[in-house]
């Protein structure tokens, strides 16, 4: 799910990554068990009225503030409790508060990954675990991408690989995980656009991304309360000549620190967990030095025939 | 161990099966034409009537060596040796610019607008500061391609390439000095052979002709200019398309005549067209006299109007009083019942834009950083002209009509701009959110329906088959302004008509010019 926040959210121009709470993402060491479906809606609010134009931290008279409203689904399956999948759907709107720019709306992409455990062992007194998750996103509709920095997104396809790795003692964790995401061409509805140099197509060739995630804090069975630090980069691209408009292709750069709740209200079978956070961009590139909060609840369907007889480990939900 | 192994596989292949085969290498349109082989080589084209020359002859090209000279032949003996052992760069810059000299100066003037079409920032104080031509590097740099700049550029150079190449044609003919292939039949030739006379060479004249006029236009990017000419004169000895003296010739031609075309720029007042503060007032005071409401950017801070005096910018097509007589009668009042519904019917519009429309306005938007609409228009002939086969010289033609009418275009149409000084939709509505920028000049005509109009009417003289399509990608152009929610729909059909106006005086000159 917080490949949904990273779909929706790092991948919007000047929206800089908010990293959806400790509910079983793609980002996090939590894995559903066997048969066990988590799903739920998210709401986040993003908002920014300083960027980044290239390296120039400036704000923008005739855009204001600009906001970005999500509204997501969000789900995550356990094929088997060391192996995941997981979806999004974001519906994403934008708006300025100055300026006369109309702002967008509509449904993103959909966001898939497969999440995998192949490693789980007991070491120094905790619990060390490996994660590899694959997956991508596609874009479910024909949203505008050159509308920056009102678009609702890039409208480029995905695909991700991430190694992550878990270590947790007694209450106490700490995950970090690397991400490379190959990026799509894109089509833009202009015939020709110049970056540094002319372009006489409607194509774009967008820049790979790497992503790098730092998380810690307490993590129980009842309660999740981390720390976060989240880096985007995009791998090649432009600055913004000065002035000008953002366009997909730009080199948009991001580091985000934040903090994540989830609290289990219900601790049965079919739990319910509420999730709140928030982060803040600290430096970023060609982006928004954005605030992002959110939050959303998520409701366990336990698929098993029989009530589970084993338990699931702590960082098992 | 072993499961990292797997699990390492595993992403990898994920990752490789989800992008397999995607290539991400992009082609442009125009990356890989086919060389340009005229149908005919328009022999008699010195005849054709020039733009600003008194006469093909005008600047005297001295008479070429003999073939049979020993200089010649050291001249067949350079290409000789330069092709002995090409590289894969030669090969493509061959490539690239056998595809036209017209067409390939055409894409990099409409490079170097894209590039320059930026306002500036403002200062501390909120007011704006301007390009200064003397310090084209200082930011803001100069200059400011905008729509009226950019149509006097396309125009200009057009219209000194045309001239030129009627100069060349002429001594083409005159001297009927043979392409160096047809002199020795043992050079390998790159290009598409032709009964041309090869002195001076056309290419040559070409990227002299637009190298002596960027200068004045674009005074920043010299270096890449001159890389550029360079890079043209190298790949036409390298196909074998010209000895040294055939571009030399040609070069000097081009610069001659361009020179011609600079002093008529630096004389065309559209360097005052800025205005001055006095100026800005006095648009809005004279507009609150006349009992209207005067038009005031959107923009924050609130910037001068672009280019104010560009309506008094001279014309090539006609004089200035019939300049003055295609401006069009007012718009609506501001307070008529008329002018309400209009803004209205763009609010409306605007509410809850389909994707549809989102694509019209995006498609033909050529706003801030791109090559302008007069640019796209030229994207859009050239690529017609490309399936024409045309001669160079009909290129240059066919390229001047189009963007003198659509320099004139600007012209008339920025003159009726600040003559009514009519504000734009949101200024009457702020409710209405456009879906592209505001442009910072009042409303009435729309430029985009005039630049569109004007272009409609000469390329369907030029192209007849194909006049239906302008006509409608014209009024798509035109309604694209409506559905952005940046004019009424007076300013477009009104800006329609304006422009066709104008381009009829193209139309009127293609007739006469010689070339039909």
């Amino acid at each position: 799910m917080n490949r949904k926040l990273k779909a929706i959210v790092i991948f919007i121009f000047f929206i800089t990554t908010a990293h959806i709470a400790a509910a079983q993402t793609d980002m996090d060491a939590i894995m559903m068990g066997k048969k066990r479906f988590c799903v739920g809606p998210m709401y986040s609010y993003t908002s920014w009225k300083n960027y980044w134009e290239g390296t120039l931290k400036r704000d923008n008279q005739n855009l204001g503030t600009v906001s970005t409203q999500m509204i997501g689904l969000m789900g995550n399956y356990g094929i088997t409790s060391k192996l995941n999948v997981l979806f999004s759907v974001p519906y994403v709107k934008t708006k300025a508060t100055a300026g006369t720019l109309h702002g967008m709306k509509g449904i993103q992409d959909l966001s898939l990954f497969v999440k995998w455990m192949p490693i789980e062992k007991e070491m120094l007194g905790g619990v060390f675990s490996l994660y590899g998750i694959a997956g991508g996103s596609f874009p479910l509709t024909n949203y505008v991408a050159d509308f920056q920095p009102l678009s609702i997104g890039l409208h480029s396809k995905t695909a991700s690989g991430r190694l992550m790795a878990d270590y947790q003692a007694g209450s106490f964790f700490v995950t970090a995980s690397a991400t490379y995401v190959l990026r799509d061409n894109v089509k833009i509805d202009r015939t020709s656009y110049y970056t540094t140099e002319m372009y006489y197509t409607n194509e774009i060739k967008m820049p790979d991304g790497a992503n790098y995630n730092f998380r810690t804090g307490y993590r129980s069975e009842k309660l999740i309360a981390e720390a976060v630090v989240n880096k985007w980069n995009t791998l090649g691209g432009f600055d913004i000549t000065r002035n000008n408009m953002p366009f997909p292709s730009n080199k948009m750069n991001a580091t985000t620190v934040g903090a994540n709740i989830k609290y289990v209200i219900l601790p049965v079978k079919n739990e319910v967990s509420l999730v709140a956070g928030g982060n803040t961009t600290v430096a970023g590139r060609n982006m928004g030095q954005s605030t992002t909060f959110y939050g959303s609840v998520f409701y366990v369907l336990d698929f098993n025939h029989k009530a589970k007889t084993s338990t699931q480990p702590a960082k098992t939900n | 161990m072993k499961k990292f192994f797997i699990f390492s596989g595993f992403l990898i292949v994920a990752a490789a099966v989800f992008f397999a085969g995607c290539n991400k290498d992009i082609v442009g349109r125009t990356d890989n034409l086919s060389a340009l082989a005229p149908a005919n080589t328009d022999l008699n084209a010195g005849i054709w009537k020039p733009v600003l020359l008194t006469g093909p002859s005008e600047f005297a090209v001295p008479a070429p060596i003999a073939t049979n000279t020993p200089e010649y032949i050291a001249q067949i003996n350079e290409i000789k040796s330069w092709q002995a052992d090409l590289t894969t760069d030669e090969k493509r810059i061959i490539k690239y610019w056998s595809a036209g000299a017209v067409l390939r100066w055409n894409e990099i003037l409409r490079e170097l607008v894209a590039k320059h079409n930026l306002p500036p920032y403002q200062n501390e104080d909120g007011t704006y500061p301007f390009p200064n031509a003397n310090n084209p590097l200082a930011y803001p740099q100069f200059p400011f391609s905008n729509p009226p700049y950019a149509a006097r550029a396309y125009a200009c150079v057009s219209a000194a390439q045309y001239d030129a190449l009627v100069a060349a044609w002429y001594y083409k003919k005159l001297y009927n000095r043979a392409a160096p292939y047809n002199v020795d039949a043992t050079i390998n030739v790159l290009i598409p052979k032709s009964d041309l006379p090869s002195y001076p060479s056309e290419d040559a004249v070409v990227a002299g002709t637009a190298a002596e006029l960027l200068k004045l236009l674009f005074p920043g990017d010299q270096e890449y200019i001159q890389q550029k000419v360079e890079e043209h004169k190298r790949a036409r000895i390298l196909s074998g398309a010209n000895v040294r003296s055939d571009i030399e010739a040609g070069e000097t031609l081009g610069k001659l005549v361009a020179q011609k075309f600079v002093t008529r720029a630096r004389g065309d007042r559209a360097g005052a067209a800025i205005g001055n503060q006095a100026g800005w007032t006095k648009l809005e005071t004279d507009c609150i006299a006349r009992g209207e409401t005067p038009w005031y950017s959107l923009e924050l801070p609130k910037r001068p109007p672009m280019l104010p005096v560009f309506g008094k910018v001279k014309s090539f097509l006609f004089d200035s009083l019939t300049a003055i007589s295609l401006r069009p009668g007012p718009p609506p009042l501001v307070n008529s019942k008329d002018m309400k519904d209009e803004t209205e019917e763009i609010f409306q519009m605007v509410k809850n834009p389909t994707r549809e429309r989102t694509r019209i306005v995006h498609f033909w938007a050529d706003g801030a950083g791109t090559y302008t609409p007069p640019g796209h228009w030229d994207a859009i002939a050239a690529e017609d002209f490309v399936t024409k086969n045309f001669s160079e010289v009909r290129w240059a033609r066919n390229m001047a009509l189009l963007n003198m009418a659509m320099g004139d275009a600007a012209i008339v149409c920025w003159d009726t701009k600040y003559f009514y000084f009519n504000p734009r939709p949101t200024q009457l509505n702020p409710n209405i959110k456009t879906i592209t920028g505001i442009p910072n000049f009042p409303s009435y005509i729309s430029g985009h329906s005039t630049f569109s109009g004007a272009a409609a009417a000469i390329l369907g003289h030029i192209i007849p088959e194909r006049a239906e399509q302008y006509n409608a990608m014209a009024n798509e152009a035109s309604m694209s302004r409506m559905y952005g929610g940046i004019h009424y729909k007076s300013d477009c059909t009104v800006g329609l008509v304006v422009g066709k106006n104008v381009g009829n005086y193209a139309v009127q000159r293609a007739i006469t010019d010689g070339a039909e």
